[in-house]
């Protein structure tokens, strides 16, 4: 469904089903250079379980016509902007990797319209290395081939995907591709620059969960760990064997996770 | 960071799409033999048949077996998913009609084989799908042949039995310029010879009844979505991107991106179709994958090794392998098959046709059948077997004469192969 944000349009999944302000709803928040597919599976659950349910593409991203922004917080304040063109007051948040910086600085930041938080594959401070950075500056591809080899646990790697027949290496590299030049550059370099994590962190007051992949190498369970000591009563789940790809390596059991708090 | 790294094909020949089983710890994918599948409750089911959760339903659709199989076979091409299927032909059905209605149209390679040029000709335009076939060689006639309601061009890496090469990075832009897909047969290559989406190709399949096995004791095919093609901005493709009633208004290209064809191909085509793989042949295809860079290696040694014993016999007229410096792609298969260019080829006997069939009777070691990819040596005469249904002037467009044989080169001793062929080569030329 497309909706106008800011003067652009912007594409959000919606369950193919219309918005309902009588229900609750559930805002997903896709990660840097990625889309709203990503969510498909989740938002297809809520959906039909009586959520409305925003699988966001992000300026620039997806079907979403715009530039991406420079800033997390400038995203974070775009997720309100979405929700004002919906005509929803309240959600619950669910971000992953650079999507997760995103929710939390919303959280953050406009407390009165987030009633839940989810953390997915998150580490505070996001850092970039220089190598990640230059290649995806020139947009060359051994960026996107960092991201799709450090991004999938090392089990990942032999497959195993949970959805028959899908090879989860080649179809994270698609996604990338995909990507308008300068997209990847612009979010890396966005999640190196948020530096007030910790202090967003602490500012959060709804019910927060984490979850996260024991094996993520692009944000590393201790970094999540150090981060969710910030923050009351956080709940943190870690899935066994699992990189920071979690949707595509772990659907179910992140669907299992998701149900208890949204 | 250390710099990125996937596992090699080598590796993933072996390993790809399977770990040990979580039930038994079974180090060898076990054999799923099961038609169906227990729900855990009510809203389990519900939600693996909306896909909100990943998993089995019955075997027609996925199996954990054939998921193996289809996932390993994915790794090795670059893709992101796969189907596997009853035949080869049922993987090339499923990929047409995945895509095209009735009304659209073809553009097809003249060099393929008989059954997929059977299919274009004679079977799909009962169901209002038309086929022009042009050249591989003559890309204007191609981009020519294209109409507003063309939906796809479809080639053969290596064309049957002449060895054309389709420039597949070429014939791919002249697709994309019109925002059609193309599909490749590259069930003579292997992806351990050509990985046709690496060129520009969206959609790859295989016999994997052939290389892909190596042991010819099953019949299966495999569908290969690259997952390249944008299906959205084509605007061409309503079965991807126009809600799907058959499926509660869902918009393929919209919830599954890049998978979007082959998730369509999986929740429409192999749950109404039906053509699917039994999940003891996933195992058995399993088994020859494993060894595929091995075999592959030895059939091409092998197959060079003929293909210079018969360049030089007195009862040969020619012989065409792109391999050959006078072979019209002998430029274009060192560039797009470094590896070699497969070991199915085609040589002309001096005597035509009669020639042709005595040496066919007189070969011993060579199996004569209508088959290719085994790891026996196998040789056929075209115009009286796979080709037979093509009139004359179909199959001079095709490049088959009376006199040419087609071998598929195995994995026997190379001096065994020659002294057979020796033999049957010195018969055929007697008088009496």
């Amino acid at each position: 469904m497309k909706f106008t944000v800011n003067g652009h349009q912007t594409y959000t999944f919606t369950g193919s089903r219309d918005i309902d302000q009588g229900k609750p709803t559930v805002l997903f928040v896709h990660g840097a250079s990625l889309d709203h597919t990503v969510w498909t599976l989740p938002a297809r659950h809520f959906a039909r379980h009586g959520w409305n349910v925003l699988a966001a593409d992000l300026p620039g991203h997806g079907m979403s016509d715009g530039e991406p922004l420079p800033e997390i917080s400038q995203y974070a304040d775009w997720l309100c902007n979405l929700l004002d063109a919906v005509g929803i007051e309240q959600t619950a948040l669910v971000g992953h990797s650079m999507g997760s910086l995103v929710t939390l600085d919303c959280a953050a930041r406009h407390p009165d319209r987030i009633r839940a938080l989810v953390l997915v594959g998150t580490a505070v401070p996001m850092p970039v290395t220089d190598q990640l950075l230059n290649s995806a500056f020139e947009n060359d591809h051994d960026a996107i081939d960092m991201l799709t080899a450090w991004g999938h646990s090392p089990a990942a790697h032999f497959g195993g995907n949970e959805t028959p027949g899908m090879w989860m290496i080649g179809g994270l590299m698609r996604l990338f591709e995909r990507a308008k030049p300068g997209t990847l550059y612009n979010d890396l370099n966005a999640c190196n620059n948020y530096t007030t994590g910790i202090e967003k962190a602490q500012r959060i007051t709804c019910p927060t969960m984490f979850i996260l992949g024991e094996h993520d190498m692009l944000t590393p369970k201790r970094s999540a760990l150090e981060l969710a000591k910030n923050i009351d009563n956080a709940e943190i789940v870690v899935l066994p064997k699992t990189g920071h790809t979690i949707m595509s390596e772990r659907p179910d059991a992140l669907l299992d996770v998701l149900v208890r708090i949204v | 960071m250390a710099k990125s790294r996937f596992m090699k094909f080598d590796t993933m020949s072996l390993h790809a799409g399977q770990h040990p089983d979580s039930a038994t710890r079974a180090r060898a994918t076990p054999i799923y033999q099961t038609a169906s599948y227990v729900f855990r409750d009510v809203d389990h089911a519900a939600s693996v048949f909306n896909i909100e959760r990943t998993g089995h339903v019955y075997s027609r659709i996925s199996n954990p077996t054939n998921a193996v199989f289809e996932e390993r076979v994915s790794a090795l091409e670059g893709a992101v998913g796969a189907i596997a299927t009853a035949s080869g032909q049922a993987a090339l059905h499923l990929a047409v009609t995945t895509i095209l209605s009735a009304g659209d149209h073809i553009v097809s390679s003249q060099s393929i084989y008989g059954g997929s040029h059977n299919l274009f000709s004679y079977t799909l335009p009962r169901f209002g799908i038309s086929t022009t076939f042009v050249h591989p060689r003559d890309h204007d006639a191609i981009g020519n042949a294209i109409r507003p309601n063309t939906r796809l061009i479809f080639g053969e890496v290596v064309g049957n039995p002449n060895c054309e090469i389709l420039d597949v990075e070429k014939v791919a832009q002249i697709a994309h310029d019109h925002k059609i897909p193309l599909l490749i047969d590259s069930t003579f290559t292997t992806p351990y010879l050509c990985k046709p989406i690496d060129h520009g190709a969206d959609i790859v399949f295989h016999s994997a009844t052939k290389f892909l096995s190596g042991h010819g004791v099953v019949i299966g095919g495999v569908l290969v979505d690259g997952g390249t093609f944008d299906w959205q901005n084509s605007g061409k493709f309503p079965t991807l991107t126009e809600p799907y009633e058959g499926f509660h208004g869902l918009i393929f290209s919209e919830e599954f991106g890049p998978a979007a064809y082959i998730t369509r191909a999986r929740k429409e085509g192999a749950r109404d179709f039906g053509a699917c793989m039994s999940p003891t042949t996933a195992f058995q295809i399993l088994q020859g994958l494993e060894t595929l860079p091995l075999r592959m290696e030895r059939h091409v040694s092998n197959t060079r090794k003929l293909v210079d014993f018969l360049s030089g016999h007195s009862a040969v007229d020619w012989v065409s392998y792109p391999e050959l410096p006078d072979h019209p792609d002998h430029k274009l298969a060192a560039q797009q098959l470094p590896k070699g260019a497969g070991a199915v080829f085609a040589f002309g006997i001096k005597g035509g046709r009669a020639a042709g069939h005595k040496l066919i009777d007189k070969l011993n070691l060579f199996s004569h059948l209508a088959n290719v990819g085994d790891a026996k040596s196998l040789v056929i005469h075209p115009a009286s077997t796979t080709h037979h249904r093509m009139d004359a002037a179909a199959l001079e467009a095709a490049g088959i004469s009376e006199g040419l044989v087609r071998l598929s080169v195995g994995l026997e001793d190379a001096d065994d192969l020659m002294a057979d062929l020796d033999m049957a080569l010195k018969s055929s030329q007697r008088t009496r």
